[in-house]
């Protein structure tokens, strides 16, 4: 075993149970591992102890308003393609406490304890999920105001990136730039190499505590073919996306387009449920919730996710400035491609598909942009 | 490249403090007017007038109210409530010595300094007089800087108007001139009846020395600025306060986005130019 620290910026190779030793490695560093796991029928994230808790074996198939897994004939580990949740479950909780008040006659005091979070290792970010999280920096943390709890949450985090290998049905990163091949910011990154007898990683390091971990890792230094064969294998994810979007001027195409018919006849299929901006890596509107006890001593305030599809969402007194479906998608799919760039300077999606998966109106992005761009759609 | 390096790295957003409830003044029928004792922390009392404070009423909720006091009163933080719903009418019903949260004071102000040397126009429509009296104490405070000062006013009856005794004082000093309008008045009223665009008769405007402030309704706001266009006040000398719900203040929640913008922090006051493209959505 090479004893030396890995620099970051290099390349080495570790074989399939090493990945027990990485898991380890971070866990004996007091990292809470999570990653992705098989549950209720989806793969989805949650605390990681050992690696047979990782879907090995497992792919899924995507569609439009459909997800199912599929049992592969090889064990690989990071074959499938990200499921409905993200990172953002635990970078930016979906419910978190904001401070308890105590009524102190006629005033009151706040009590602001929040709990230390634990100090999340992910393992398995996707390319796409990258760029999300960077998106969400720049929002909670990279504009005016910095939000302490996603700040305590995101700088702590140990990030364990993966390049995929297998693009799925809805997937579309390559036309928003942010995918397959994972970009700046991962402590990590791996790429599943399988076939002809071997099963193994190559390990980039992007950061130095990513050499610290990994040198605790039985690996070995990447030769040419090992970083050619990594090379080729997201070249393959490249080449198969299941959607495309031409993201070329779209601020602007949707921006004047604001009456575009095509919003009625979404409109017509959108249920209004929000699902699609629940599992949207990049969604950040919360809203708050203040309670009391029954004796109204003791009050608390909650942060929740909240959906510009309610439509609490956009109430002012004499009600809500949108009240039609309509208006709650052309927000929606407006703002990630159009008010975003304004805002925080990049498209607010990232092509991982999982609003076209998840709708169950089977309502496609991709496809309403290419609608309104006056595009026929590909047969 | 610049900006990015010149602009202040992100900061942690105000915390909300307790404050005392020093008054409650009832304005009309429905509006009342909150006066607060000075916040422990001095920067929480100071404000830009046409900025806004989230007051949290104990475990009832919040609420982004615009400041509607003298901003030279240093300390006191006075607020105009209309009570339309759970928590306003929670906040209404403080008494004094009741404390409520004050977060804030955020978002962008009136151009009290653009204005300076020109005529000031102030068309309010309702409680959208509140957050426009910041910057008629201002002006007052600071006469010399600004030459005429003309506040055109318009209420829904004679009962809904606000701060009645000092729109009188006002309309009785030099080089001001307020006209008060209603769209019912009922039999004891001698004033103009009509929405707020029909004292644009009244009045004579400087195109290209008067700085226009609109608060009010956004379907007034439209024909308001319509008017001023007709009579040929430049885009670039139109401000207006647009609200949306919001929850955070801070640009976190979301909800307060109008078009590119977030109200919060890009607003509540918009120069016009920025507000063309997008007054005239329905449902944004």
């Amino acid at each position: 075993m090479d004893t030396t620290l890995p620099s970051v910026g290099s390349q080495a190779v570790i074989d399939f149970p090493a990945l027990s030793a990485l898991v380890s490695a971070l866990r004996r560093r007091g990292y809470q591992v999570i990653g992705p796991t098989v549950r209720d029928g989806a793969i989805t994230c949650d605390a990681i102890e050992k690696i047979e808790d990782l879907p090995i074996g497992w792919g899924d198939e995507q569609e439009s308003g459909r997800y199912r897994l599929k049992k592969r004939d090889d064990s690989a580990v990071f074959a499938y393609t990200v499921g409905p949740q993200g990172w953002k479950r635990y970078l930016h909780p979906p419910e978190l406490p904001m401070f308890e008040g105590k009524r102190d006659g006629e005033a009151f005091q706040i009590l602001r304890n929040p709990p230390s979070p634990p100090q999340y290792a992910f393992l398995g970010v996707r390319a796409c999920e990258l760029a999300a999280i960077r998106l969400q920096d720049r929002v909670l943390i990279g504009d005016r105001y910095r939000d302490p709890a996603y700040q305590a949450r995101r700088e702590g985090a140990f990030l364990v990136a993966v390049n995929c290998t297998q693009a799925g049905g809805t997937c579309f990163c390559v036309s928003m730039g942010t995918g397959p091949r994972v970009g700046a910011g991962f402590d990590l990154a791996l790429t599943e190499l399988l076939g002809a007898g071997q099963h193994s990683f190559v390990v980039e390091v992007g950061s130095k505590t990513g050499a610290a971990v990994l040198a605790e890792v039985e690996h070995r230094k990447a030769r040419k073919e090992d970083v050619k064969a990594a090379v080729a294998a997201v070249d393959a994810a490249a080449s198969q996306m299941g959607r495309s979007v031409d993201a070329k001027e779209v601020r602007d195409l949707l921006f004047d387009n604001f009456d575009h018919p095509r919003w009625d006849r979404v409109a017509a299929r959108c249920l209004s449920c929000a699902n699609c901006t629940l599992v949207c890596p990049t969604c950040f509107c919360t809203t708050v919730e203040d309670i009391t006890d029954i004796t109204g001593e003791h009050a608390e305030r909650w942060r929740k996710w909240d959906s510009c599809f309610t439509d609490g969402f956009s109430y002012i007194h004499g009600g809500s400035i949108r009240l039609s479906v309509k208006s709650r998608y052309r927000q929606w799919l407006t703002h990630k491609f159009a008010a975003w760039v304004d805002q925080f300077g990049a498209h607010g999606c990232v092509g991982c598909g999982r609003c076209i998966t998840w709708c169950p109106g089977r309502i496609d992005v991709t496809e309403e942009i290419r609608e309104i761009r006056g595009v026929a759609s590909p047969a | 490249m610049s900006a990015v390096l010149t602009a202040a790295p992100p900061a942690l957003p105000p915390q909300m403090t307790p404050v005392r409830v020093a008054g409650v003044v009832k304005e009309t029928h429905d509006t009342f007017t909150l006066t607060l004792d000075p916040p422990g922390e001095e920067a929480a009392g100071r404000f830009l007038p046409g900025q806004f404070s989230m007051l949290y009423v104990f475990g009832v909720g919040e609420l982004p109210i615009s400041i509607s006091g003298d901003p030279g009163d240093s300390g006191r933080l006075v607020y105009t409530v209309r009570s339309v719903g759970k928590a306003t009418n929670a906040l209404v019903n403080c008494q004094p010595g009741q404390w409520v949260g004050v977060r804030g004071p955020f978002g962008t102000s009136w151009p009290i300094e653009e204005a300076r040397g020109n005529d000031v126009l102030i068309v309010a429509g309702g409680i959208g007089l509140a957050p426009l009296r910041p910057a008629i104490q201002h002006i007052l405070r600071h006469r010399d800087d600004y030459v005429r000062l003309l506040v055109l006013y318009g209420a829904r009856s004679p009962k809904d108007l606000l701060y009645r005794k000092e729109l009188a004082g006002w309309a009785r000093l030099p080089d001001t001139q307020v006209l008060t309008t209603v769209d019912y008045g009922g039999v004891n009223w001698r004033g103009y009846v009509g929405v707020v665009t029909t004292l644009f008769r009244y009045v004579r405007l400087h195109p290209g020395r008067t700085t226009a402030m609109i608060c009010g309704p956004e379907i007034m706001m439209r024909f308001v600025i319509r008017e001023l266009e007709k009579r040929g006040l430049p885009d670039a000398d139109i401000y207006l306060s647009m609200e949306r719900n919001m929850k955070c203040a801070v640009g976190f929640c979301g909800h307060c986005q109008l078009g590119p913008y977030f109200v919060c922090k890009d607003g509540p006051i918009f120069p016009f130019t920025k507000m063309r493209p997008w007054l005239d959505k329905h449902e944004l």
